[in-house]
């Protein structure tokens, strides 16, 4: 009889740890484990990528779509290119859409933030690997600051 | 001058023919002929008295760990009008440090000294050396149950920690300093990641998990078989499992998280 209390009791504590697991994996995890689905890949030059970071999410007006999965510099010019993974979700985006660097609340995290442009006739749709062209940097405070002072200057 | 490099030479090997005989007991131990038949039961009475004994100290320290995080980060956070991501720095903290950290000291007092006085005892009274006698390994028979079961149930142990704390986090969090309750497990959820976060720190508690059970059964092996002898092992695994695991976790959480 021992020993079968003995079996119940480890039996309890093992399912109670698996249980764990899964609380935390899905409770406190789950936001990445979503978004591996199918996906495809767009590419977007800016001329300053501020504090972004791997993995910062794409979102299209707060909702997220994608992550960023690569940050480099590429061309003759060194200029930064973001790589992004993009939910197959959402493959209709048009050519038009603009990108921006944008800041969750005053101290928050960077994301991008893509806005989606207007269908025709004259414009396709984003497909696996095209560059998005039309991007906004991230504000720079020190840049912003410089600006302030020189167009006070001028007064 | 020259006794003084004697001793520093005599502590040298002493020490390094302390790791082998760790070493060889561990060989002894978990390398040979698996007999589930045999060792099956020895290993649920094990995980039993390792595990499930510890899981009670584990859960209520959990518990408050997580809301004494909540509370204390709550107090800092709100200054800067960041409460919200008070989820994500329980969650973070809990999982990659504290969880694992915590719970192998805590397993280190709890089953580590038990596990150092109970091998410790057996060899005084010469349990071992009469096992020893009827041709069976204590090696096999009593180090291995005992190891796997430790290796085993600390890991859980400190998932269970870490799931706690971090609903301990979201009681005062949320349910008495008021942090919305949606924003708390949303970027929470955002914030940590399912490989990065969650598996290096299952990872870091399986470490923990084979350092403590290993020192805590090799200082009970090795023992002096007299109860002063006994008492200074016991003390020794709680001392020396302690610091391994904060070495250990510094050089695991620059690998891991550093780079």
């Amino acid at each position: 009889m021992e020993s079968r209390k003995t079996q119940l009791w480890v039996g309890v504590f093992v399912v109670v740890g698996i249980l764990a697991l899964f609380f935390i994996a899905l409770r406190a995890a789950s936001g990445t484990m979503t978004t591996s689905g199918d996906s495809y890949t767009l590419y977007a030059k800016f001329d300053n990528v501020g504090s972004l970071k791997v993995r910062s999410p794409v979102k299209v007006g707060g909702v997220v779509v994608g992550r960023v999965t690569d940050i480099s510099l590429s061309g003759d010019y060194y200029e930064p290119r973001v790589t992004m993974s993009i939910s197959k979700d959402y493959d209709k985006f048009s050519e038009a859409s603009t990108l921006s660097v944008l800041t969750s609340g005053l101290l928050g995290e960077q994301y991008l933030g893509l806005e989606p442009g207007f269908i025709d006739d004259s414009v396709g749709t984003l497909e696996d690997g095209d560059t998005i062209t039309d991007t906004k940097s991230a504000l720079v405070l020190e840049n912003l600051i410089g600006q302030f002072l020189f167009s006070q200057g001028n007064e | 001058m020259i006794q003084f490099i004697q001793s520093v030479g005599r502590q040298v090997l002493d020490s390094l023919a302390g790791i082998g005989y760790a070493l060889a007991m561990l060989m002894g131990a978990i390398i040979g002929k698996p007999q589930p038949a045999k060792s099956w039961p020895l290993f649920i009475k094990q995980m039993y008295v390792v595990g499930v004994l510890s899981m009670l100290i584990v859960i209520v320290s959990g518990l408050f760990i997580g809301m004494v995080l909540g509370l204390q980060g709550y107090t800092i956070l709100v200054d800067y009008g960041a409460e919200q991501s008070l989820g994500p720095m329980v969650a973070l903290s809990l999982l990659r440090e504290l969880g694992p950290v915590v719970t192998g000291l805590l397993f280190a007092g709890r089953a580590g000294s038990a596990l150092t006085a109970e091998i410790g005892l057996m060899k005084a009274t010469e349990q071992l050396s009469s096992l020893e006698m009827m041709a069976v390994d204590p090696l096999r028979r009593v180090i291995a149950p005992r190891f796997w079961a430790g290796v085993v149930s600390m890991p859980l142990l400190a998932l269970m920690f870490s799931a706690v704390g971090i609903y301990g986090g979201y009681l005062v969090g949320s349910g008495w300093l008021g942090v919305d309750e949606g924003a708390f497990w949303s970027v929470m959820q955002s914030a940590v990641d399912w490989q990065d976060d969650l598996l290096n720190g299952i990872i870091k508690s399986i470490v923990f998990a084979f350092v403590v059970t290993w020192i805590a059964l090799y200082k009970g092996y090795r023992s002096v078989p007299t109860s002063a002898g006994i008492s200074a092992a016991t003390t020794s695994t709680v001392v020396t499992a302690s610091l391994a695991i904060l070495g250990l976790d510094f050089i695991l959480t620059a690998i891991m998280f550093g780079g």
